[in-house]
């Protein structure tokens, strides 16, 4: 039924559609600040729209063509030192250091990928969870960039091209709209070209694919260099936002686990999985543990858990197949 | 007469057991072959072997004089060889029409010259109702005919069903028998495995019989059934299994 | 660089290994039964931990004697895992590997976060064990007396996993591996043996924790660093093998035991980490992983 209602081009018809939400949404969260004027909330809707960025960057990997990282932490961890050595060492302006990063972050990707895109299902996951690891460690034992005492980054002045501001957080605000921007639009193109297409069956099924002419080993390296350079500059805009970096806060096996459960949680493979699952996660995380606290009862941890087991069940297509509109029409019987 | 494609004197074994061993035939441009056989005559691993999912261990298979044997099923689906699975390989994230797309990006890199190749192979394969509709809602019949229509959306020349019709009603067989007729028609070869003789000696020009996997025989299908060899072949496997 | 401290290196390498050869043993049965991978598996590592310290606190019991009723309790445990949660995951028509994977995840953290509520998050220990501080000296190398008994634990487990493997129930397990469909066909009851299968994995994890118990801290976090273990050795021995646990289990704890003699202190599991990775290039499903 649906089919014949919405005739033969739906697919662009759906796509004009969500380009139109996205821009809709684009300009809601870039009202926010008229609205929102206490700094602690703007600091969560900052981190919040930065998972999104985030998690839609794994998505690219993740969702769309099915390879579930579990240790993008190492993207982003690069991504963060890259930018903020540039600038602290050399005085190379973030603004410009953030894609270096973002580089930096894709190559790694690609030199993961070669060897890991050979092995196939769980040992893939846990493959990337071991790479992860070791650049934990190694990072942790890294003198020259800091070990595991981190680096500060001095705040110098206020400034548009160094990413440095205090006064208000409203200029965060916008940057890390941009990101999740860019990171959108990224998958929204992907999704309608011949790549996405490829990226979709290679998830699905990598012998039918395969049978249709889809290169799976370059499908994945791919979107592994999008994913992980995205995760790169995430990493960059997040170091300059907090000003300190070590590799516990961002190189850890659990910011792995963060940055790929919004994707996860809201939908995973969709344009809006990532930017939901963020904004009901990234909150909840961050007012539990500072409301039942992060370091004493644990309580926080068990609410957290328990959110991931219930949607992860109730939903296994994630939280966005509860808004209808985006919902693929389904059957048309 | 010229062949599309050679089969020449293919081996392969997995695991110290002889899947095929010399098997060589050929097929004719615009025929329907048939690839008979019992259970674990190869006619799977074969088929295998033609679309570049594995390399024979020796032999080579060739279209149009060129070999594709060992080049990978990617250069097989480029050079025209197109097929579906025992078990039905749908993609269940997509719907119908972006199933289809992913072949029509075998010819194409644009979007939207995918989108009209593959509405009009669905409307050949007779699934234009349900363009629309996720791959995994599909009735398993529909899933067949999804399957060669992403087949047919990388524009074969050759076209191979591997068990299309095996667990199919009589009625959807019919239905089944009419597309591959139609796939004939517009110019494409195929080579069908089927169990249902029934449904399968009617339809085809010429079979090949595989038997432990050697060929047994080949030849017209009215014939081949008749052939010695091949009886005790089915009637050898009937008694043992019982 | 002496002769005895490369033996006692190597000794102290084996000893752990048959620890996380067993951990990793538990892991590794659940997935070749049913393709799923136990995120949480390090948490039923550190639940076992608690519940023997719970129990030898409470009962006044020396952990050996707790060996078997905490390896029932685990059993249990991985019982009700698998009835309230794996079950559902399984059933699931959409994403099931992303499902499986999170929900044994958020389990994880629901389990650490109950640690952490019930016991707080500082280091534990028992110290007033029969074993506690005691070694036995052979030839100039010192054996503590829990790790050996621990590691002699897990050879008899191991041995146990082996022996049901050949029971009737044991071709059951295998049946349902072999072919996930056609059981249901001739009268095995898939539901039950998974369970079962969580069951025993779980109490292999169990027995691990009840001798690890023994001389290692307990806290919430333990669970974590072991599980990584755990996932490498599997990887490593190939999924589903449980000749390839043992093996890889030990292959691991020599190589950890090594990479301290050579590598700083905090660098010891690169070593490990590296030579898994080395070793998946070539076998991609593990050194005896069925292909």
């Amino acid at each position: 039924m649906a089919g014949s209602i919405l005739g033969h081009n739906s697919i662009q018809r759906r796509r004009r559609l969500e380009l139109i939400v996205g821009l809709i949404v684009l300009a809601g969260l870039c009202l926010l600040p008229l609205v929102v004027k206490d700094v602690y909330t703007q600091n969560l809707i900052i981190l919040t729209i930065l998972y999104a960025g985030l998690a839609q960057a794994w998505n690219i990997l993740g969702g769309y063509c099915g390879q579930v990282s579990l240790g993008h932490a190492l993207y982003f961890g690069i991504g963060a030192y890259v930018s903020t050595m540039l600038y602290v060492k050399l005085g190379i302006p973030p603004t410009l250091g953030m894609f270096a990063g973002g580089l930096v972050g894709g190559l790694f990707a690609l030199l993961v990928g070669w060897p890991c895109f050979r092995l196939s299902g769980h040992y893939y996951a846990i493959a990337t969870v071991v790479v992860g690891e070791i650049g934990y460690l190694l990072f942790l034992n890294w003198d020259f960039i800091g070990g595991a005492s981190g680096i500060n980054i001095p705040f110098k002045h206020e400034s548009l091209v160094e990413l440095q501001f205090r006064v208000t957080k409203v200029p965060w605000l916008y940057l890390v709209i941009a990101y999740a921007g860019l990171a959108w639009i990224i998958a929204w193109i992907i999704e309608g070209s011949r790549w996405g297409y490829s990226w979709r069956a290679v998830k699905d099924d990598v012998t039918a694919a395969r049978s249709l002419a889809v290169r799976v080993f370059p499908s994945k390296m791919a979107a592994a260099a999008i994913s992980g350079c995205l995760t790169g500059i995430g990493g960059a805009i997040f170091a300059q936002f907090v000003g300190y970096i070590d590799p516990d806060s961002i190189m850890s096996g659990n910011l792995s686990i963060l940055i790929a459960l919004p994707a996860v949680l809201g939908g995973v493979g969709t344009l809006w999985g990532p930017l939901v699952g963020s904004a009901l996660l990234i909150p909840l995380k961050e007012l539990s543990s500072s409301y039942l606290g992060s370091s004493g009862s644990g309580l926080d941890l068990m609410i957290y858990g328990a959110l991931i087991v219930l949607i992860a069940l109730a939903r296994p297509q994630g939280l966005i197949s509860l808004l209808g509109l985006f919902r693929k029409p389904e059957g048309a019987r | 007469m010229s062949h599309l494609l050679e089969v020449d004197k293919v081996s392969k074994t997995f695991g110290g057991v002889a899947a095929n061993s010399d098997i060589s035939f050929n097929v004719h441009q615009g025929e329907i072959l048939g690839l008979i056989g019992p259970n674990g005559a190869g006619k799977t691993s074969l088929f295998n072997s033609i679309s570049g999912e594995v390399e024979p261990d020796s032999g080579e298979i060739r279209l149009d004089g060129v070999r594709i044997s060992g080049r990978g099923p990617v250069v097989c689906a480029r050079l025209g060889i197109a097929r579906t699975f025992q078990v039905v390989r749908s993609f269940d994230s997509m719907t119908v029409l972006e199933n289809v797309m992913v072949g029509a990006f075998a010819r194409t890199n644009s979007p939207g010259k995918a989108m009209k190749k593959a509405e009009s192979v669905l409307d050949f394969a007779g699934l234009s109702g349900r363009v629309d509709t996720p791959a995994h809602l599909l009735s398993p019949p529909e899933k067949r005919r999804l399957e060669v229509a992403r087949a047919l959306a990388t524009e074969p020349r050759i076209l191979l069903l591997d068990e299309m019709l095996t667990g199919l009603t009589p009625t959807e067989a019919q239905a089944g028998v009419q597309l591959i007729r139609d796939v004939r028609a517009s110019g494409v070869t195929i080579i069908m495995v089927e169990h249902v003789m029934e449904v399968l000696l009617p339809l085809i020009d010429r079979a090949v019989v595989l038997h432990l996997g050697k060929v047994l025989t080949e030849g017209l299908p009215t014939e081949v059934v008749r052939h010695p060899d091949v009886i005790r072949a089915y009637l050898g496997d009937r008694y043992a299994a019982a | 660089m002496t002769a005895e401290l490369i033996l006692q290196t190597l000794l102290s390498g084996l000893l752990m290994g048959l620890i996380y050869a067993l951990v990793a043993a538990g892991l590794s049965l659940i997935f070749g039964l049913m393709d799923v991978v136990n995120f949480a598996h390090g948490e039923l590592l550190m639940v076992a931990m608690f519940a023997t310290l719970v129990l030898h606190n409470l009962l006044g019991l020396d952990p050996l004697l707790l060996l078997p009723i905490v390896a029932v309790l685990l059993f249990g445990v991985g019982m009700a895992i698998y009835r309230l949660l794996i079950a559902r995951a399984l059933s699931v028509t959409f994403n099931t590997g992303m499902v499986q994977i999170f929900v044994t995840f958020g389990l994880a953290i629901f389990i650490r976060g109950a640690a952490q509520f019930f016991f707080g998050g500082e280091f534990r220990s028992i110290n007033n064990s029969w074993l506690a501080n005691k070694t036995v000296a052979l030839a100039g190398i010192y054996i503590p007396l829990p790790q050996l008994a621990a590691s002699v634990v897990c050879l008899l487990a191991f041995a146990l996993l082996l022996a049901i493997s050949k029971t009737e129930f044991g071709r059951a397990l295998e049946a349902t591996r072999e072919d996930r469909e056609a059981v249901g066909l001739i009268g095995i009851d898939r539901d039950r043996i998974f369970a079962i299968g969580w069951g025993m994995g779980a109490a292999a994890v169990g027995v691990a924790g009840v001798m690890l118990a023994n001389f290692y801290y307990i806290s919430p976090q333990v669970g974590a660093n072991f599980a990584l273990i755990a996932y490498v050795t599997v990887a490593l021995g190939g999924f589903g093998s449980l000749g390839g646990a043992l093996i890889a289990g030990i292959v691991i704890g020599e190589v950890e035991a090594l990479s301290a003699l050579v590598l700083e202190p905090s660098l010891k599991q690169v070593g490990m980490f590296a030579i898994y990775l080395a070793v998946l290039m070539f076998r991609p499903r593990g050194l005896f992983g069925r292909l």
